[in-house]
């Protein structure tokens, strides 16, 4: 609602005001001038994207396509010292890769179902946690600040330390949870196993929610400070309750925020490496095989870096389309909000 | 305006002096650091850099050990040794990346059972008899670890360096309590000894059963006994032969049927089975030159004891009787170097019998070389069990290209199958899947 | 309606009490960010506990408190790894990345959110999708990258804290923009308009009204984008040397072939997020600055 108002600018953006006549006929003239105005005006957006742009194309997209085309070669450890004469497989590494009736392209799909119901999962869960944090704790109280620093202590500890601490955890003998559960509420009759077999699962949404709300809650509490309080006052004397607040205004003012952070969320846990591989090491059990850890396996580990590059061109596409899907649905909702 | 002035000067010279500091950073960093094998120095002195893997307790602790032994190989030949210590962690991905660029060290440790792999992908230099004799010859070394340098019939990509191989560790207070008056002789006394030992939340047995190097060595170890080793002599896979099934099968019911392993041994690969075994949770141990370890988690030397690990029958050798795999590290050339005779000085340097006796006696590990076994450094209880096994009875991992695969497959196919031992014994049937799923993903 | 709101402000004076939250509201809030904190502190606490433990405590039987207490890791860590110099490394290489991300996200950022021009749907979709591919794979292609430019070049990027920076900045660049776009478009044109009326240019009306309102999204930008660099392990790996390693890296060093020191990784782990911890609570000021705190009136 509030972005409705800002589409139409009353006057083309780039415009100088007021910038006095300067001398025709020169290069400063030329610059300066009305049509050199246009230039900039034409010129500026491009060069404020410039150098985001080149980063971009330097680490980030030169390398990318570089996998992409990797992703055609039979590239295994024998080509891997020059790369560049490695045999030409065109679709090969993608047949295998889809090939269901395969064992490799039987566990991948398994390992991408996997993948997504943990991923829905834990950024419902984690948005969640965030979004509820930092709307409890908008308004000023005691501690408050300290508070903030508390629930972004997970956000900074480092990742390594943290989730093999949550290994220690879940261990069974030892381990904080069972000596909890089992020993002293006696919630279970035996010491349940968190890193084997079904639980594996939950454990690793566990992990994944533990360190990724505190960033929902940093984005969100951000988010809200854009929300202006004379909304909040308003609506108090129309009557309207703390929870009506939030549903009504809170809610709403978020619209876009909320879009870029489910997104961004969605693509961090599913492409979520560091987290599974410290709590599981080189081999996740099966129930928590999720797609970055099997595509490590069938890339590094095995060293057959054409496949892995297949996979991993296979995941971009999925989750191009899911992106592209996922702003379409939201961008029409909260513009007909 | 004033305030919005200085936030704008503020903007600014944030992005000056990050420039700045960047600039600043990367000359100095450029300056200490040498990129890749290239040689500088003047014309007397070569250099050459050497990646060294984490031996010792911790990374400072190799610089420690090695160091002295550096400026030792400088002052006997005037080459000028560039060290870098690796950890374990990182020591695979940094060679990963060296053999893609071509931008390597001259000199680099490996885990001996890379040496196939590495080996296929054409960046290590191959030692031909030539290159053996610059360093004393082939024979010089255990047949054993010459074994683990590379695929049979090619020359090997890399020389032995430290040699490791595993034994039996025993509780003595353990077995006291338990009325065992000896360390099991043969397997079946293992398994009674393990039963009488496992009572409470005290067991017979620690293993790791989450790890996937333990699981593949225990698992080549054990197939070997019956009659199996994973690869035909043509290199194709034979994961689901009798033999192996039934190797496999064997290890995992150690918790699954014989229940002498605790159910939680399923998820440990942190090296918690140390701990138990420290802590007298668990009366036997399987490892290698598990010394060093013992002694941090406060267990001295005359609290165990150690012994061959037995076999099925008779006492452990070669063929069936095979009762450890060639665990170490092995010293390679990278091809792309330009210091081949200077590399080799500083190999020759490095497996000679005293530089062996230093490094290996400050390390724990054992020379592969039985001129400098003789040494006294190597008569410990616990080493001279050690070398004993290394000599007779252990196997080098299958020498295949596709090595790295193998461990990877195999050893998540081990995980998952302890994973089904925690709830009792694993037949042979859930066995052969597992490692006929683990076959079908192989390639190439 | 921002507008009306803000063209009146004698309306919006309401009476404090008539804010006042009920009762229902405050409980839910003290049960809810109790649970929360213990969720997030548990763990907290157990490296805490096992930073004081001997070794072959930390995976032994759990006790609530250490049967053995001990600081000894506290002082080993330092040896055992040259932790001090690891963490040199990441505050500069983390700081400067955090730096200048947000400087060149921002201008990015005005423009995408200020401009319509050709190709900013575009921009935005290639710039969200580096977020889907997976780190792995172009590990080796981006290695390869700095090989070449320095071969080329002679600008030595491989093994140096500059080409890690550079690393971390552009990792951080994608989220950043859009965030900071969004951020943008929440503060009002008007206030851009009144900057131009004043005579700035386009650039002017960036630095003096749209940064100042935005204040709170560029310093949570700024925290991620240093986050993003501090805990980045596998880009860091094969990009540093041991003169340049960062922490996250530097940490496993604990990990030896034989051994591992948990009781050391876990005091470490706490030393060196201490300042991180520190600094959030410094910086959390500054993340709830709002319109209303000055810029529209």
């Amino acid at each position: 609602m509030v972005k409705a108002n800002l589409r139409s600018p009353a006057r083309p953006a780039g415009d100088p005001g007021g910038a006095g006549e300067p001398a025709r006929g020169t290069l400063r003239g030329a610059i300066r001038g009305p049509r050199g105005a246009r230039i900039r005006r034409i010129g500026l957006p491009y060069l404020l994207l410039a150098p985001a742009l080149i980063f971009e194309l330097l680490i980030h997209l030169v390398p990318m396509i570089a996998g992409v085309f990797i992703s055609f070669k039979a590239l295994t450890q024998l080509y891997l010292a020059n790369w560049q004469h490695a045999p030409w497989a065109g679709l090969g590494n993608y047949r295998i890769a889809v090939n269901f009736n395969g064992a490799v392209g039987q566990t991948l799909l398994h390992s991408f179902v996997v993948t997504c119901a943990f991923t829905v999962l834990a950024v419902s869960i984690s948005w969640l946690f965030g979004t509820t944090a930092a709307v409890l704790a908008q308004d000023k109280f005691r501690g408050r600040g300290v508070l903030r620093a508390v629930f972004l202590t997970p956000y900074a500890l480092p990742v390594y330390a943290s989730v093999i601490t949550w290994a220690f955890m879940f261990q069974y003998n030892n381990g904080l949870v069972n000596h909890v559960m089992h020993d002293e509420l006696g919630i279970t009759s035996r010491p349940t196993f968190w890193l084997l077999g079904d639980n594996s699962f939950f454990a690793l949404v566990v992990v994944s929610v533990w360190r990724n709300w505190p960033f929902a809650f940093l984005v969100v509490m951000a988010g809200l400070q854009t929300i202006p309080r004379e909304l909040y006052e308003a609506s108090a004397i129309d009557g309207a309750g703390i929870w009506q607040q939030v549903r009504r205004i809170t809610m709403p003012s978020l619209g876009a925020i909320n879009q870029v952070l489910v997104l961004v969320l969605f693509l961090w846990t599913f492409n979520d490496f560091t987290t599974p591989y410290v709590l599981f090491g080189n081999a996740a059990p099966q129930n928590a095989d999720v797609i970055s850890i099997h595509i490590y396996q069938a890339s590094f580990l095995t060293w057959n870096f054409g496949e892995g590059s297949a996979m991993s061109v296979l995941l971009l596409l999925f989750l191009l389309l899911v992106t592209v899907l996922y702003l379409l649905v939201t961008t029409r909702r909260r513009s007909s909000a | 305006m004033i305030m919005s002035l200085i936030r704008k000067t503020a903007f600014t010279a944030v992005a000056v002096a990050a420039a700045a500091t960047m600039a600043a950073c990367s000359s100095s960093s450029t300056s200490t650091n040498a990129t890749g094998g290239s040689s500088t120095g003047t014309a007397s002195t070569t250099t050459i850099t050497y990646w060294a893997s984490d031996q010792g307790s911790s990374v400072s602790n190799d610089y420690t050990v090695l160091n002295p032994e550096l400026a030792k190989f400088q002052q006997q030949t005037g080459i000028k040794v560039k060290l870098e210590v690796i950890g374990w962690t990182d020591l695979l991905n940094r060679v990963l990346a060296a053999t893609t660029s071509g931008q390597g060290p001259d000199v680099l440790n490996i885990g001996n059972t890379w040496s196939a792999a590495l080996q296929a992908t054409g960046a290590l230099l191959p030692w031909s008899s030539q290159d053996f004799a610059n360093i004393g010859g082939q024979s010089r070394f255990l047949t054993s670890a010459v074994g683990s340098t590379g695929a049979a019939g090619k020359p090997p990509a890399a020389v032995p360096l430290y040699s490791l191989a595993y034994a039996l560790y025993y509780n003595k207070a353990l077995f006291q309590q338990a009325g065992i008056a000896a360390p099991p002789t043969t397997w079946a006394e293992l398994i009674a000894d393990g039963k009488k030992l496992t009572h409470g939340s005290t067991y017979g047995l620690a293993i790791e059963g989450g790890s996937i190097p333990e699981g593949i060595h225990n698992a080549f170890v054990f197939s070997k006994q019956h009659g199996c080793g994973f690869f035909d002599s043509a290199g194709k896979p034979t994961f689901t032969a009798p033999g192996c099934v039934q190797g496999v099968q064997q290890y995992v019911n150690l918790m699954g049927a014989d229940k002498i392993v605790s159910p939680g041994d399923a998820t440990y690969d942190q090296n918690q089975s140390i701990t138990d075994f420290a802590t007298g949770k668990a009366g036997m141990l399987m490892w290698q030159a598990a010394g060093k370890n013992l002694q941090e988690h406060g267990m001295s030397p005359s609290q165990y004891g150690i012994a061959p690990i037995p076999v099925q029958a008779g006492a452990p050798g070669q063929g069936d009787n095979v009762d450890s795999m060639v665990a170490g590290i092995n010293i390679a050339v990278f091809k792309n170097t330009q210091h081949l005779s200077a590399a080799e000085k500083f190999i020759n340097f490095m497996t000679s019998d005293a530089e062996q006796t230093v490094l290996s006696s400050k390390y724990g590990t054992i020379p592969p070389i039985p001129s400098a076994l003789h040494s006294s450094q190597f008569a410990t209880p616990e080493l001279s069990v050690l070398v004993n096994v290394l000599s007779t009875s252990a196997a080098p991992l299958p020498q295949v290209p596709a090595e790295s695969q193998f461990e990877q497959l195999v050893g998540t196919a081990m995980k998952n199958l302890f994973a089904d031992a925690v709830s009792g014994p694993v037949s042979l049937q859930t066995v052969q899947q597992q490692l006929s799923n683990a076959q079908q993903q192989m390639s190439g | 309606m921002l507008s009306s709101a803000t063209r009146n402000p004698g309306a919006a004076r309401a009476p404090r009490a008539a804010l006042a939250p009920p009762r229902s509201f405050i409980w839910t809030r003290r049960i809810v960010l109790t649970l929360l904190t213990i969720f997030a502190l548990l763990p907290v606490y157990v490296m805490v506990s096992s930073s004081l433990k001997p070794l072959q405590d930390v995976t032994g039987t759990f006790h609530w408190i250490p049967a053995h207490l001990t600081i000894s890791p506290y002082i080993d860590m330092w040896r055992t790894v040259p932790l001090a110099r690891y963490f040199v490394n990441s505050v500069i290489v983390c700081t400067l990345a955090a730096a200048l991300s947000v400087c060149i996200a921002t201008f990015a950022a005005y423009a995408v959110s200020r401009y319509r021009f050709r190709g900013r749907r575009v921009f935005a979709v290639v710039v969200l999708s580096t977020q889907m591919f997976p780190g792995i794979l172009f590990l080796l292609p981006l290695f390869l990258i700095f090989i070449t430019i320095g071969n080329t070049t002679g600008i030595t990027l491989y093994q140096t804290r500059t080409g890690l920076v550079i690393t971390y900045l552009t990792f951080s660049l994608p989220f950043a923009i859009w965030m900071l776009a969004g951020y943008f478009d929440s503060i009002p044109r008007d206030l851009d308009e009144a900057a131009r009326v004043d005579g700035c240019g386009p650039l002017g009306a960036l630095f003096r009204v749209v940064i100042p309102a935005a204040f709170p999204g560029i310093v949570t930008v700024a925290i991620y984008a240093f986050m993003t660099a501090w805990s980045e392990v596998l880009f860091a790996s094969v990009l540093t040397n041991d003169t340049t390693r960062t922490l996250a890296v530097g940490l496993r060093d604990y990990s030896t072939m034989n051994d591992v020191y948990w009781n050391q990784i876990m005091a470490a782990s706490l030393v060196v997020s201490v300042p991180v911890v520190v600094g959030f609570l410094l910086l959390q000021r500054f993340l709830v600055s709002g319109l209303t705190a000055g810029a529209v009136k």
